[in-house]
């Protein structure tokens, strides 16, 4: 029988300590003051990759690389939502397509963020909106371009605006935003 | 339902950061000072107690999935029976209510809410992208997702179909700051202005740095117990004062987690389905609500909280409440941004909808005998988040609902002094207040009523 390692082998990476202060004894007095010792904190990486399916969302995503926005829409009521919902939520019956690119539409809300999460601070300041279309229920979240984010102003909701779509498609929502009317004739 | 008893809490020290300590031994202090209050040891109380809720929001601040558990063994609790409850922002109202839960329906006579966060794992802007993972993942937070922004995207619409102004606004931010210089477990204790408030570095418009809340690690909990637990408790030692606070009313509501989705309802369909009884019964309230809808105003769009205005209304039935603004001598209330608590004076019927900005400018929120530097056109009616709220206390998320029900227990026991050593922020022969905790951009609510008796 082989001989079977009794010593884990020593690398070399992540934390390598050599030197934490800790008393030469261990008697009473010497474990007391450790009560008296500053945290020890470490750095620890966390990183994974999803896999994520946007299911029966999937045709606004491939809507999108097409530059057609779609939204869902109750065949019975006619409840619309601007994102995209399998089911309607008053009647729960399944929801038809229906393309709204050229919709009339305005700004609800926005804001400008200064200041962001650690994915989005490169691109601070950016605007955020909340678009409203006509005919249809519920609003879109997006970025609004083509306003200047050093000067916001009330005014800026109900201001017409259109969708422009990205040429290099990343099938997220942000493969869409939109403009001022003007900006986009 | 049998009558529960809110007889004792603690709260950590809230801070920026705690590295002294692992989040286990933060609630430590929180639960072993609840403990202490009533004047039992550990190995006593830990005999009687029958169980727990556990409070947190976020598995990725701690990278520990089951942090519950490890806190529920910690504090020696096991193999008692004992939970994770978990919705956001209203995590620790959500506990607070299902430790009530767990008493009311007879399943246990003593049970311990314990809550926390620690949240100086990450830096702030990692913090920020955590918080906005509690937004659809699929179509909002990869907009560019940020709370901050979604908050301001709301009160940019307030702002235009109620003239709310950013000075309105300010008013919450000094009367809440300046309430926490009075409460040593804060974690800001600053007098500002509202020039200060308004010059503070602009994060999403117009919400600046001190319109919106801080991350913190802290941890709160609560001891709720029936009529039996409380006998259990005084036969084993325990000085619980008299007269006690008794929970009197739970409401809960719930919205969609895209605030885009939510539905923009006419004014009859407001009338009948979200509308107060008072402003049901109201007839210039009609016609002012009338004038709003006829004006544009569909509800609740993203300028307000139904999931508010439903666990307000529950609560307000369950413990008979009429008129909260005069029925009630305080709330905490969940103030994570000053706008939010503009709104949500509107959401839990202190004003009527539109009227949240002259409300917060009026005094009726603030506390009386305290120089906010500020001219309140009013006498204070009910003080709002005479604590400090979560704008100066912080919000270490798990722990900030119980930490309201602490501050609250506190109020009615007329203890403030004993706990802050300060008698400034103590309401007045305070009877009856109410806890506020919201999650999310408003998907869950929590409403809860606490009474002193007699």
């Amino acid at each position: 029988m082989a001989k079977l390692p009794t010593q884990r082998e020593e690398t070399l990476g992540g934390y390598i300590v050599h030197g934490v202060p800790f008393p030469i004894s261990t008697d009473e007095e010497a474990l007391q003051f450790l009560k008296k010792m500053a945290p020890i904190q470490i750095e620890q990486e966390y990183k994974i990759t999803y896999l994520h399916s946007y299911g029966q969302d999937s045709p606004w995503f491939a809507a999108l690389t097409n530059k057609r926005l779609l939204a869902s829409r109750d065949p019975e009521s006619g409840y619309t939502t601007a994102n995209p919902r399998g089911h309607d939520m008053y009647s729960g019956a399944e929801t038809k397509w229906i393309d709204i690119t050229e919709t009339p539409a305005h700004v609800h809300a926005f804001t400008v963020c200064y200041f962001g999460s650690e994915e989005f601070l490169p691109e601070c300041p950016f605007v955020l909106a909340l678009i409203e279309f006509e005919g249809v229920n519920t609003l879109l979240l997006t970025r609004l371009m083509g306003v200047d984010p050093a000067a916001p102003a009330l005014d800026w909701i109900g201001m017409d605006v259109s969708p422009r779509f990205m040429r290099n498609s990343k099938l997220k929502p942000t493969d869409v935003y939109f403009v001022p009317k003007e900006s986009s004739d | 339902m049998r009558p529960v008893y809110a007889i004792s809490g603690g709260v950590s020290k809230f801070a920026k950061a705690r590295p002294d300590k692992t989040f286990q031994a933060i609630i430590k202090e929180a639960y072993d000072y609840a403990i202490a209050d009533i004047g039992l040891d550990f190995p006593t109380f830990t005999k009687i107690v029958d169980g727990s809720v556990a409070s947190y929001f976020s598995d990725h601040f701690t990278r520990q999935l089951m942090a519950g558990i490890m806190a529920q063994d910690y504090l020696g609790l096991c193999p008692k029976p004992g939970h994770r409850v978990e919705g956001g922002g209203a995590t620790g109202g959500l506990c607070f209510q299902e430790a009530w839960k767990s008493v009311a329906s007879g399943h246990m006579d003593v049970c311990v809410a314990y809550g926390f966060e620690t949240m100086s794992h990450v830096e702030t802007w990692k913090g920020n992208e955590f918080i906005a993972l509690a937004s659809d993942v699929s179509f909002d937070y990869p907009v560019g997702g940020f709370y901050s922004g979604y908050y301001a995207m709301m009160v940019t619409r307030h702002m235009k179909e109620f003239g709310t102004t950013v000075e309105q606004m300010a008013h919450v931010s000094v009367k809440n700051h300046i309430n926490a210089y009075h409460n040593p477990y804060s974690q800001k204790r600053d007098r500002y202005t509202i020039d200060d408030v308004r010059n503070a570095p602009m994060v999403a418009w117009p919400l600046t740095r001190l319109d919106i809340c801080v991350m913190s690690d802290g941890a709160a909990a609560t001891i709720l117990v029936s009529e039996e637990g409380l006998k259990k408790l005084e036969v084993a030692g325990a000085q619980i004062p008299r007269p006690l606070v008794k929970v009197t009313g739970i409401g809960r509501g719930t919205d969609m987690m895209r605030m885009a989705d939510r539905p923009h309802v006419d004014y009859e369909t407001f009338m009948e389905n979200y509308a107060t009884e008072q402003e049901k019964s109201s007839d210039d309230t009609k016609k002012y609500y009338k004038k709003l809808w006829d004006h544009g105003t569909r509800y609740p769009g993203i300028h307000s909280f139904r999931a508010g205005r439903a666990a307000g209304n529950m609560a307000w039935k369950h413990a008979g409440i009429k008129d909260p603004l005069h029925e009630l001598d305080f709330i905490e209330l969940h103030d994570a941004y000053t706008s939010s608590e503009i709104q949500t004076y509107e959401d839990l019927g202190l004003c009527r909808y539109g009227e949240g900005g002259p409300f917060a400018e009026s005094g009726k929120a603030f506390l009386p005998n305290i120089d906010y530097g500020l001219k309140l056109k009013d006498k204070p009616v009910c003080a709002v988040n005479p604590s400090g709220g979560l704008i100066a206390c912080g919000h270490p998320v798990g722990a900030t609902g119980l930490m309201q029900g602490v501050f609250a227990i506190w109020q009615l026991q007329g203890t403030i002094q004993k706990h802050f050593r300060d008698d400034q922020l103590q309401v007045k022969n305070a009877k009856r207040g109410a806890i506020h905790s919201h999650a999310g951009t408003g998907t869950y609510v929590s409403v809860s009523v606490l009474e002193r008796e007699g």
